[in-house]
C-alpha cells in the first residue's frame, strides 16, 4: 500500500499515525478501503450490504488498538459509511477513528460516518474521534453519528476534536447506559471564518448507579457559528453532569440549549453553561508575564482548547 | 531606578471628578524593598498598577532604568524587567500551574525549578503542576501560585500587590521568608502591604492617604508616626 504525502499528513493529524499500525486497522480512502488489517481478537469484516466494516472485539481482550481512519484528498466525494463495533465483555480497548479531508478542487467533499457501539460487560472503552479539513479549494464538511449502547460495569471515554478547516459539521451522539455503566464525553471544537459546528448529545441514563460526564469546550471565531444541544434523561437513580464552555471572538456565535429531564426521582442532573469573550483581565495577566496581547490570546485559546 | 514624577489620576463621570492620586514624586533606588501602606481607598493599588502599566497615569511621566516607559504595554515593561503579582489572582480554564510558570520564566522549567517555586509558597509541585488555574482552586491556592509566577520571572523589579490577601492557613513567615530571598537577589521589590510584619521587613516604608504620600522613610521611623487607629488595624492583620 502506498501513501502519499498528504495521505501521511492527515494520518498523523487525526489518528498519530506515522506509517501503517501494529495490530487491527482499516484506512479508507476516498470511499474506499484502502488498507485493513485483524489480529488474533479483534476482527474487521467489511460489510456486504452498505459501506462500512463490522470490528467485532473478542471478550478479554485487554489493552489493544484498533485504528480506523478515514481521509478524503479529493473534491466532489460524499462518504457515507456504517461501522459497527462489538466489544466483549471485560475488555479494555482503545479506538482511534477520525475524518482527514484535504480538497484544493472547486467541488464539495463530505464524509458521514455513522458508528454504532455494543458494549459488554466490565468493559473499559477509549475512542479517540478528531477531524480536520485542509486545503482551500470547496467546502469539507463532517457528520458523524454515533450510537453508544454501554453494557453494566462498563466505561465508555469519547475525546472528539475538531481541530481546523472543517465547513460544516453536524455530530450527533445518542448513548444508552445500563447499570453501573458510565460515559465521560470530552469535546474540543474551534471553528473560524463561516464554518458551523452542531452537536447533539442524547443519553439515555437507563440503568441503576450509571453516570454520564459530558465537557465541551468550543472556541469561535471570525463569524463562525457553534450550537450545543444536550439531552440529559435520567431514567432510573444516577448522575449526569454537562459542562459546555465557550469562547466567543469578532463576530461569532455560540449558542447553548441544555435539556435535563429526571424521570426518576433519584436522578442528579447538572447542566452548566458559560459563554463569553477572552476576559480583558486574562489577557493583562498574560501581558504583565511579557507576552503581546495576541500570543495572550493565543495562549489563553491553546490552553482552553487543550 | 524607578522614578515617578508628577504621576496623578483621577476618574471622572459626568458630575464629578475624583482623583485617586495625587502629583506624586517618588523615586526607588535598586536593590531595595519598599512597602506602600495606607488606609484602604488610599491609591495604594493604583499606583502599583500604574507602575506595572495596566493603568495609564492622567498626568506625569515615569522613567526606569533613565528610559520613559509611561507610554509602554504591560508587555513592553515586563520585558524590560518588570513584574507584578495580582491582588486578586486571574483564573483560567485550561491553562495549568505548569503553563503559567513556563510563561512567566519564558521557557521550559525543569522539575527542579518547579519544585524551588512551588515549596517557596508551600505547595508540592507533584500535586499542582497539571492543575488548572479554574474555580476548583481555593482563593488561597490561587494567590500563592501568583505568587510563585513572580517568583519565576526572575524579574529585576517585582510589584506585589497585597501577597498576604487571602494566604489563608499557609505560614505567613514563608511570605516573609520570599520578601527576604528576593532581597538577597539584589531585586528591587515593591510591596504594597497593611501586614505590620511585612513593613518592618521593608527598606523603606511608603505611607499614602488620600492620593498623596505622607510619610517615607525606615519602618522604626514611621511607623511610630502612624496614626494609632491605623497601627491598631495594621497588628490585627497579623
Amino acid at each position: 500500500m502506498e501513501l502519499t504525502k498528504i495521505d501521511k499528513d492527515l494520518l498523523k493529524q487525526i489518528a498519530d499515525l506515522h506509517s501503517v499500525p501494529q495490530g487491527a486497522f482499516n484506512i479508507r480512502k476516498n470511499g474506499q478501503g484502502l488498507a485493513r488489517s485483524s489480529s488474533a481478537n479483534i476482527d474487521i469484516i467489511p460489510k456486504g450490504d452498505k459501506p462500512g466494516i463490522d470490528i467485532v472485539i473478542k471478550p478479554n481482550t485487554i489493552n489493544e488498538s484498533v485504528h480506523i481512519p478515514v481521509i478524503i484528498t479529493s473534491g466532489g466525494i460524499d462518504d457515507l459509511v456504517y461501522n459497527d463495533f462489538y466489544i466483549g465483555d471485560n475488555s479494555v480497548v482503545t479506538i482511534v477513528a477520525g475524518c482527514g479531508i484535504h480538497n484544493a478542487s472547486d467541488k464539495k467533499s463530505s464524509h458521514n460516518g455513522i458508528h454504532a457501539f455494543k458494549i459488554g460487560k466490565n468493559c473499559k472503552v477509549t475512542y479517540i474521534e478528531k477531524h480536520l479539513g485542509i486545503g482551500n479549494g470547496a467546502p469539507k464538511d463532517l457528520s458523524p453519528t454515533t450510537i453508544l449502547n454501554v453494557g453494566e460495569n462498563s466505561t465508555f471515554e469519547m475525546e472528539t476534536v475538531q481541530i481546523k478547516g472543517v465547513n460544516f459539521a453536524e455530530r450527533k451522539t445518542t448513548a444508552y447506559l445500563s447499570n453501573n455503566a458510565h460515559i465521560v464525553v470530552k469535546e474540543k471544537i474551534k471553528t473560524d471564518g463561516k464554518q458551523k459546528a452542531t452537536t447533539s448529545f442524547l443519553i439515555n441514563l437507563d440503568g441503576k448507579g450509571s453516570s454520564a460526564k459530558v465537557v465541551s469546550r468550543s472556541v469561535a471565531m471570525d463569524s463562525s457559528y457553534q450550537q450545543f444541544n444536550s439531552n440529559l434523561v435520567g431514567n432510573n437513580a444516577c448522575f449526569g453532569h454537562v459542562e459546555c464552555d465557550g469562547l466567543i471572538c469578532d463576530n461569532s456565535r455560540i449558542v447553548s440549549i441544555p435539556q435535563i429531564d429526571a424521570k426518576n426521582s433519584n436522578a442528579e442532573l447538572i447542566h452548566e453553561a458559560q459563554i463569553g469573550k477572552i476576559a480583558g483581565e486574562q489577557l493583562v495577566k498574560l501581558m504583565t508575564l511579557g507576552l503581546t496581547e495576541k500570543q495572550a490570546e493565543e495562549a489563553i485559546i491553546k490552553a482552553y482548547l487543550k | 531606578m524607578l522614578k515617578l514624577k508628577n504621576i496623578s489620576y483621577s476618574v471622572s463621570d459626568k458630575k464629578s471628578k475624583t482623583e485617586i492620586l495625587k502629583k506624586i514624586d517618588f523615586t526607588f533606588e535598586d536593590g531595595l524593598t519598599y512597602a506602600i501602606t495606607g488606609p484602604n481607598g488610599s491609591g495604594k493599588s493604583t499606583l502599583a498598577k500604574i507602575i506595572m502599566g495596566v493603568i495609564k497615569p492622567t498626568s506625569g511621566e515615569i522613567n526606569y532604568n533613565g528610559k520613559n516607559i509611561t507610554a509602554l504595554s504591560p508587555t513592553d515593561r515586563a520585558n524590560l524587567g518588570l513584574s507584578f503579582a495580582f491582588q486578586s489572582p486571574v483564573r483560567f480554564k485550561g491553562l495549568t500551574v505548569k503553563d503559567i510558570l513556563e510563561l512567566a520564566s519564558g521557557k521550559e522549567n525543569n522539575l527542579t525549578e518547579t519544585c524551588h517555586y512551588l515549596s517557596a509558597v508551600g505547595l508540592c509541585a507533584r500535586d499542582y503542576l497539571d492543575r488548572e488555574l479554574d474555580n476548583k482552586l481555593s482563593g488561597g491556592e490561587l494567590k500563592r501560585i501568583e505568587i510563585a509566577t513572580a517568583l519565576a520571572r526572575n524579574a529585576a523589579l517585582n510589584i506585589f500587590d497585597e501577597p498576604e490577601a487571602g494566604i489563608d492557613i499557609w505560614s505567613f513567615d514563608a511570605l516573609v521568608d520570599i520578601f527576604s530571598s528576593l532581597k538577597n537577589k539584589k531585586a528591587t521589590n515593591i510591596i504594597v502591604s497593611h501586614q505590620e510584619k511585612l513593613l518592618k521587613k521593608a527598606d523603606v516604608v511608603i505611607v499614602l492617604d488620600n492620593g498623596n504620600i505622607t510619610k517615607a522613610g525606615k519602618p522604626e521611623e514611621v511607623l511610630s508616626t502612624l496614626a494609632p487607629s491605623y497601627c491598631n488595624k495594621l497588628r490585627r492583620n497579623d
